[in-house]
């Protein structure tokens, strides 16, 4: 068994080498799916944040997934007609700059993080989850009946948005961009595992009662992780609608909730790396399963049910033999 | 607005509000008893109504469609039950959540697999087609009418069931306290598979109910399912009682939502910006209530902490 530094560096690195080799091959397509696969991995990272690190099942973060991309929509389509979004009191236009949507992203996601946090953080457990799905499907039914951003058709944005000195529509280049954002987002999770904060969180996870014992307040550092959860993967949110150039609703949708969710159990719940090897994995069987039967999802759930009941730990645990995990 | 139009729509409320206690019932019941928290169970309901839409489309009968609906349902969960969802009760809920996901997406595409993605119909049979005239005139589907008594005739069953019968005794008791009635000789595992039966017969049933209003196809059951998680929340988990109120609570609330929001909005709006703004207000009109629930009683109407 390989240790799991060893394989951290191997995923991170296979990830490169598989868009070098496209780059030189010219084979923008699989440097597409590698997009989305560091993309998917964000989400993942927001996610594991609550679910790995703070123990917070949320089966809603499709809610701050569909924000960041409705962020990102929404700037861009008032940029492209140049309509300004709003004209009093003050002005304020659409913007196709990729780093101040990023900033708008990040703020209205973990603004409904912390709405949405602090309501369902009453409860705990199963009430919890069913909350969280919830109130994301209360954004997916809301981003349907409200027609002024597309309604149930979604928005179309003609051209990606840029980033200061770089040509985002060259796919190799907008890999680097998701790429430097992903790492960015692994070394904040990282960092967060062995700050003070995260140390608590994990404590609060594992026993409630001496947490508060000991003077923290588990609600303020569950809510805390729920916010940096939710904005991240608003984040990817944003990331995923340039790359697709297109928003919709489905972003909302409680499939997408269950998708992140699979990203991380199948990576291996509260790995640092978890999520990118979830990610990486269900893009690779989406691409090869998809090539050979239109029911692929079948296999997906046949896949998932055997890892829940059989291969606790997910990829990277099996391949550590579990290892430096969590409990 | 007239009154007619308003007790009508108080009806059309009620009619989805039993239709969702069905779901919601078997949902509660299951967890409650073995705490298990199933996304499955909206794939029973779709379950139900495919099988009647086949049998109903090869036979041209309502009653033998509604009895497909009922075993193939229960057929399901037990089968269900026994393979899968019995290694999960000692398991954690993010377990839980994951493996019935992973039901969920082999469910939805085997059904696509078998039936195609187009959807199904299912007709009102003839002697429930047409309305009825109400006292006061209002005149109502007579088919919409039949699931308010049924839906409210079973709910009343289910009281019975539950508070009355032996069966009913050893729930009570699985709920409170599994390894002593398991003590007292009753056969636990057997006992969890009925009433997981009964909970996916339940909800195949409402789904074969309502296919015939609405059209059978794949991915019908999760927004029920998550609605009927709206109604738990409300209701609070384990609770009958509890599913029964909220679900009719949500029904009036996404109903009436739907058609005074906008009248409402007209008042001082243009009536096309009145039409958006409140429908998309209406959408998320049973989410706030169950947010207001949440802040009042965290654990629902009825709930006991769980």
């Amino acid at each position: 068994m390989i240790s799991e530094k060893l394989l951290n560096g191997a995923l991170i690195a296979g990830l490169l080498l598989v868009v070098l080799h496209a780059h030189l091959t010219d084979a923008p397509f699989t440097i597409t799916l590698a997009t989305k696969v560091a993309i998917l991995a964000v989400a993942g990272v927001g996610l594991n944040i609550a679910l790995g690190l703070g123990g917070l099942v949320s089966l809603g973060h499709a809610a701050f997934f569909g924000i960041g991309g409705y962020a990102m929509g929404i700037l861009a389509s008032h940029a492209q007609s140049y309509v300004p979004l709003m004209q009093s009191p003050v002005l304020i236009e659409g913007t196709k700059s990729m780093p101040v949507i990023w900033l708008v992203a990040l703020l209205a996601s973990a603004l409904a993080a912390l709405l949405i946090g602090a309501l369902s953080l009453r409860t705990s457990g199963v009430y919890f989850i069913m909350i969280t799905l919830a109130f994301a499907q209360m954004f997916y039914y809301f981003a349907i009946s409200w027609p002024a951003y597309g309604g149930e058709d979604g928005l179309s944005i003609y051209v990606r948005n840029g980033f200061p000195g770089l040509n985002t529509l060259d796919p190799i280049q907008y890999f680097l961009v998701c790429f430097g954002v992903l790492v960015l987002a692994l070394l904040v999770s990282f960092r967060l595992r062995t700050s003070p904060f995260g140390l608590a969180l994990n404590a609060a996870r594992q026993s409630t009662a001496r947490v508060q014992a000991i003077g923290q307040n588990p609600f303020r550092l569950r809510l805390t992780a729920f916010v940096i959860s939710g904005a991240i993967t608003g984040l990817a949110g944003a990331l995923f609608a340039d790359l697709n150039r297109f928003v919709s609703p489905t972003m909302f949708s409680w499939q997408t909730s269950g998708e992140i969710m699979v990203f991380v159990i199948l990576g291996g719940v509260g790995r640092v790396m978890g999520p990118l090897a979830g990610a990486a994995l269900f893009i690779l069987l989406e691409h090869l399963l998809g090539g050979v039967s239109d029911y692929w999802h079948i296999y997906l759930g046949a896949l998932l049910l055997g890892v829940v009941l059989f291969a606790r730990g997910g990829l990277v645990g099996v391949l550590t033999e579990g290892r430096s995990g969590d409990d | 607005m007239t009154l007619l139009l308003f007790l009508e729509q108080v009806l059309n409320g009620l009619q989805s509000g039993v239709m969702l206690f069905l779901t919601a019932a078997g949902l509660t019941l299951v967890f409650g008893v073995m705490g298990l928290i199933n996304l499955a169970h909206g794939s029973l309901y779709m379950i139900g109504a495919f099988a009647a839409a086949a049998i109903a489309a090869a036979t041209g009968s309502f009653t033998l469609a509604i009895i497909a609906a009922l075993t193939a349902a229960a057929a399901a969960g037990a089968l269900v039950e026994m393979v899968v969802i019995r290694r999960l009760y000692t398991r954690d809920h993010l377990d839980q959540v994951l493996a019935t996901f992973a039901l969920i997406l082999i469910f939805s595409e085997a059904t696509r697999w078998v039936f195609g993605s187009f959807p199904l119909y299912l007709d009102i049979p003839d002697a429930l087609s047409g309305s009825v005239r109400l006292p006061g005139g209002i005149e109502y589907p007579r088919y919409r009418l039949a699931l308010i008594a049924v839906g409210l005739t079973l709910a009343a069953g289910l009281f019975f069931l539950i508070s009355r019968t032996r069966l009913g005794i050893q729930i009570r008791a699985g709920e409170s306290d599994r390894e002593m009635i398991a003590a007292l000789g009753v056969n636990i595992s057997k006992l969890y598979t009925l009433v997981f039966a009964l909970g996916a017969a339940l909800a195949g049933f409402a789904g074969a109910l309502v296919g015939a209003i609405q059209s059978v196809q794949v991915g019908m059951g999760e927004p029920v399912l998550i609605l009927a998680f709206v109604v738990i929340v409300i209701g609070g988990i384990g609770s009958i009682k509890g599913a029964l109120v909220g679900a009719v609570l949500v029904g009036l609330t996404d109903t009436l939502g739907g058609v005074l929001l906008p009248e409402a909005l007209r008042l001082f709006m243009a009536p096309s910006d009145a039409a958006a703004v409140g429908s998309a207000l209406a959408s998320m009109l049973i989410y706030l209530l169950m947010a207001v629930v949440l802040i009042w009683r965290p654990h629902g109407l009825y709930g006991m902490r769980a």
